[in-house]
């Protein structure tokens, strides 16, 4: 019997028994455990390039609640190349607007223009399990044009056995235990993985603490779509902050900020919600539009991660390996990137075109990324609550002067926006190119022709040429724009008439050159290669 | 830009006089508050990180 740790928002991958649970144990290249959006996303990329896998999940379908409702440009970007994110963008909400109050005070509204020349907007907003399903859609669509991704629901793993060359899996089903073998083991079993746990392995770093009352309330009424955000809101039991955020379906999500020492039971009384969620949407316009409350919960957050991403043949993504506050979307948005980041490394040292030393560059670049999303959503955390009375000060000041002085608006940190890391140790770079491309960056979108760029890097190692550089011969794609429109030569060329790019199957930039040089870009191709 | 520590303001008695009385009346509180935004003011306008990471050295 396989007791629910959560309930679930639909069964997308029902319990069905298979063949395998009676057989021996059978070795499957990669296992993957965890079925939210890094271990969906993961499975899709793999089998979409042919490389067998199967996904164990301990429930049938995505967990209930909206939870990480804001999804990244890159995410975005890297959803479509997998082909999922049309019905993301179709249905999640685009917002600009935002406010942003100091107690009982508006400081400042804000506006983001979108910038123009991506396909994706910097950031959707969307309930999680539809991100999920609309993952496992491209998964069922993809299983159809025969990629090797299997997903087995209700199927928890209880114990395993790490040796040399394989991982060896205890499996527990409705109808009993059975085994599994795996070349390699991902665990994408999230911030409390039992993967984890049973490996014996924790978390180091600073930690923080804190919790949420997170409201998602379903609202007809014509409430505009906006982000509000209040530092210590005057209405009544606010806690430090609170947030306002518009999700599909008429829902808006609300986040009290609570502190450390709460009574867990007696704020999550359906009577205490609403009387918080009243006076909060009550604060601007003096009356409570009708609403219900659709779904509530209290998170409780850390900004920690693991020592190592990696043992042996397991690799950890996602928040079994990491994990923030939730200003700035860094948890979902980085844990996808995780799995981006370690697809084309598995598929290629599993084909044989890779040595498996590619496999160690997983854990030290996505270690570096967990680095930064820790330390920018730990600024924001400091700055929503202040950890020490000069800290307060400061603070304070900040938000008294953003009223009327644009220069201390920047200082305002409710979060930064998840954006991808840029890797270090790149290179080379020889061209005096712009700063946003260069090595160890994510490629960045432009218009071509009949689209974007990023449509034309999809997903192998390939050479762009750009401008006036002429392509020699070479075994790797290449990819050539002579006439690269304006917004493109703005963020690949900057003053240089010509460039060559070469670029890794996560769209990172390994190298840049004025012109096309083979053996220079051979030299690089091994390099990002880990060949000896 | 280096930081300048050399005297730079041409009246420092008056300045120094306008600098305690911008405090005056005030509780420790509010003059704690007070020497926050003037950092922040005065930081914004210099701008430079270098001189700032300068200035922070100095003072410590």
């Amino acid at each position: 019997m396989i007791a629910a740790r959560y309930q679930t928002a639909k069964a997308l991958y029902p319990y069905r028994k298979v063949a395998a649970q009676d057989a021996p144990k059978k070795r499957h290249p990669v296992v993957i455990v965890g079925g939210g959006p890094v271990g969906l996303a993961l499975a899709l990329d793999l089998g979409q390039r042919g490389t067998p896998v199967l996904l164990l999940d301990d429930h049938e379908g995505p967990g209930l609640g909206s939870k990480a409702i804001c999804f990244a440009k890159r995410t975005l970007d890297i959803a479509h190349r997998l082909g999922a994110a049309t019905p993301m963008t179709g249905k999640g909400v685009v917002w600009n607007k935002g406010r942003v109050f100091y107690r009982d005070g508006q400081l400042f509204t804000f506006d983001l223009q979108p910038e123009d020349g991506h396909r994706h907007p910097a950031f959707i907003n969307l309930q999680q399990p539809y991100f999920e399903e609309f993952l496992f859609d491209a998964i069922v669509a993809a299983q159809a044009a025969d990629a090797p991704i299997e997903i087995r629901g209700a199927n928890r793993v209880t114990g395993l056995v790490v040796q040399a060359d394989q991982v060896v899996l205890d499996v527990d089903t409705p109808d009993g235990p059975y085994q599994i073998a795996a070349d390699y083991l991902v665990a994408c079993d999230g911030a409390r993985s039992p993967i984890r746990d049973m490996l014996g392995l924790g978390f180091e770093g600073r930690v923080f603490e804190d919790n949420f009352l997170i409201a998602d309330v379903k609202m007809k009424a014509d409430f505009p779509t906006e982000r509000w955000f209040w530092f210590e809101p005057s209405f009544k039991d606010a806690g430090h902050s609170a947030l306002l955020h518009k999700q599909p379906d008429d829902v808006w999500r609300i986040d009290f900020q609570l502190g450390w020492d709460i009574d867990r039971k007696r704020e999550l009384e359906p009577q205490r919600i609403r009387a918080r969620v009243d006076a909060m949407l009550s604060s601007q316009t003096g009356a409570v539009p009708p609403y219900d409350l659709e779904w509530t919960s209290i998170y409780t957050f850390q900004c920690r991660r693991m020592k190592s991403f990696r043992k042996g043949p397991v690799f950890f993504a996602g928040a079994s390996a990491h994990q923030v506050s939730p200003f700035g979307a860094r948890g979902a948005n980085s844990g996808v990137q995780d799995a981006e980041n370690l697809a084309w490394k598995l598929d290629m040292v599993l084909k044989g075109t890779a040595e498996p030393t590619l496999l160690e560059k997983y854990a030290p670049e996505r270690e570096f990324a967990a680095d930064e999303n820790i330390l920018n959503s730990s600024r924001a955390t400091d700055f929503m609550t202040p950890k020490t009375k000069i800290s307060q000060v400061f603070r304070n000041a900040v938000l008294d002067l953003a009223k009327n002085h644009a220069f201390a608006r920047v200082f305002v940190n409710s979060g930064r926006l998840s954006v991808p890391c840029t890797y270090p140790g790149f290179g080379p770079d020889e061209l005096d190119g712009p700063a946003m491309s260069q090595p160890g960056s994510v490629c960045p979108d432009a218009p071509v022709a009949d689209g974007f760029l990023l449509d034309l890097l999809n997903g192998e190692f390939c050479v762009l040429v750009l401008g006036d550089a002429l392509p020699a011969d070479i075994s790797v794609p290449v990819i050539q724009i002579t006439d690269p429109h304006p917004l493109l030569a703005a963020r690949l060329l900057g003053n240089a008439s010509g460039a060559v790019y070469l670029i890794r199957p996560d769209q990172h930039i390994v190298a840049r050159w004025p012109t096309f040089d083979p053996p220079a870009i051979y030299a690089a191709l091994k390099t990002a290669l880990c060949k000896g | 830009m280096s930081l300048t520590l050399t005297p730079n303001i041409p009246d420092p008695d008056d300045f120094y006089d306008e600098l305690i009385k911008a405090h005056e009346g005030l509780s420790d509180t509010e003059s704690q508050a007070l020497n926050a935004r003037l950092i922040l003011i005065l930081a914004n306008h210099i701008g430079d990180r270098k001189v700032l990471r300068a200035a922070l050295s100095a003072a410590c």
